[in-house]
């Protein structure tokens, strides 16, 4: 069976391998940099990006996480960890893991009063798919090999560069498993690669 | 189309800051600090708690100048405290533009009969509550996200032990009744009976429930989140100890890694004072902030 860890450090993580399981594979929250190595796929969920750097640096899972990325695992990100995947963030010199070659910005949409419920075409993965946004980025620029596959008024909300897949709403907080679903193909299919 | 002020948005948003600590902050510096010790969120104030109790009198919203200055400060969420009822001081707050509004019994209540109508706002609200009749009543309302009331500014744990042992045998208890026995849970407990239906049919509440009203160390946060706690507030028990920053990160760490206490011991030492505490028998029930309104 696929396993898909979620980073447990911070945020709604359970929501997430709720979502993963009912997508048919395993979630598992991580807590520790050593439950890694027995994962096909992670994903690193909303919360504050703020809070989960500091734990991300003070337990030494910033480089085991590149790493990770980096042997062909799929990562998404949702929220506040489509912030942690980015190459570069607007008005900050703070790059987190810059695996994914995207600027964002933070809180781009506002603050909490402008949160909002909205729907969604997904390029090749959904139509009419209730995207929940709160104190949501979004993406600014893409690099070359970015695909953009959903905007919300022109601005970029999901986009996908090989492994890496990063989105700016929220799709635990639904039980709409269609993004996660694809999430979880796309990590099916990485098996397979890294397999063979 | 967009649709602002939803559940989905309100609670979400709550959500987000689970396994996390909300800190009391009264400026930007301490906003700093606690941004900076990884706090989810702060709680802008114009006094922490043991300084309200400290100072008596009726206790108000902050001065919106130091509201703006934290929201200013920071790029994490910004919750501010109205009074009980006080729907103006809500609206204020709301068009300030704080990220969640604590109608909080910290503060004299206004109104020592009715809450706000809560479903009325587009900004989110946290209450307190000690047992699932004061919680379900506050859902009922439209509160987001709850915590235990605890008893602020003691430094003193027990009471939000209490509150948080008591919602959660109390959500028990509802799971094990058949359908017929709920009504009467209901009427027993002043709970509102749709909510109570969700709740048995769910096994949990459907909004987030955090820690609040005496955590004072890394280990108090931890207990709290072993009881079943989703995060913790923390008011005056960061910017009242010798060494904030410290202070503060331990209690993160401690919140996020709460049954690694081999990593808890490490956190706890030379930590400095803890703010004094109050044993709860010295409070004249005038001093005891959880009493107010239910």
């Amino acid at each position: 069976m696929i396993k898909i860890g979620v980073l447990g450090l911070q945020g709604a993580f359970r929501e997430h391998v709720r979502s993963v399981e009912a997508s048919g594979a395993k979630g598992i929250i991580v807590k520790r940099v050593e439950q890694l190595d027995d994962l096909d796929g992670l994903i690193i969920p909303g919360g504050e990006s703020t809070t989960m750097r500091r734990l991300i640096d003070k337990y030494d899972f910033l480089e085991p996480l590149r790493q990770f990325g980096k042997q062909g695992k799929p990562i998404f990100g949702t929220c506040a960890g489509m912030i942690l995947l980015a190459s570069e963030i607007a008005g900050s010199d703070n790059v987190h893991l810059g695996l994914m070659d995207i600027k964002v910005e933070r809180n781009a949409f506002g603050r909490q009063r402008e949160s909002f419920e909205a729907d969604l075409d997904m390029k090749g993965i959904a139509e009419g798919y209730n995207a929940v946004f709160i104190r949501a980025p979004y993406i600014l620029e893409v690099g070359a090999g970015v695909d953009v596959l959903a905007t919300y008024n022109d601005k970029i909300v999901l986009a996908q560069q090989g492994q890496f897949l990063a989105c700016a709403f929220h799709p635990e907080l639904t039980d709409d498993h269609r993004l996660t679903a694809h999430f979880v193909g796309m990590v099916e299919n990485s098996k397979k690669t890294l397999a063979s | 189309m967009s649709k602002v002020g939803t559940d989905l948005v309100k609670r979400g948003m709550a959500e987000m800051q689970k396994g996390g600590v909300i800190m009391d902050v009264v400026n930007a510096e301490q906003a700093k600090i606690a941004e900076e010790a990884g706090a989810v969120a702060v709680m802008a104030l114009e006094r922490v708690p043991s300084d309200i109790r400290a100072a008596g009198g009726v206790a108000r919203m902050a001065d919106p100048t130091i509201t703006e200055e934290v929201l200013n400060a920071v790029s994490i969420p910004v919750m501010a405290k109205a009074r009980i009822g006080h729907i103006v001081e809500a609206r204020v707050l709301e068009s300030m533009g704080v990220d969640y509004i604590d109608e909080s019994e910290v503060l004299t209540p206004a109104d020592d009969i009715y809450h706000i109508n809560k479903r009325d706002f587009t900004v989110p609200f946290v209450c307190g509550c000690r047992d699932l009749g004061e919680a379900t009543r506050r859902i009922g309302e439209g509160a987001s996200m709850l915590r235990t009331k605890g008893e602020p500014g003691t430094g003193n744990v027990v009471e939000a032990v209490n509150h948080i042992r008591k919602v959660q045998s109390q959500i028990r208890q509802l799971r094990a009744l058949s359908e017929d026995e709920v009504m009467v849970f209901a009427k027993e407990n002043g709970a509102p009976f749709e909510i109570l239906m969700q709740i048995r049919e769910e096994g949990r509440l459907p909004v987030v429930n955090f820690a609040a009203g005496g955590v004072a160390t890394p280990s108090d946060a931890a207990l709290m989140m072993q009881l079943g706690a989703d995060g913790v507030f923390v008011g005056s028990g960061i910017f009242k100890s010798d060494n904030p920053a410290k202070f503060a990160r331990a209690i993160v760490e401690a919140t996020t890694h709460y049954d690694d206490y081999k990593l808890i011991g490490e956190l706890s030492k030379d930590l400095g004072t803890a703010m004094a505490g109050i044993e709860m028998s010295t409070l004249t029930p005038a001093d005891r902030m959880a009493d107010r309104s239910e």
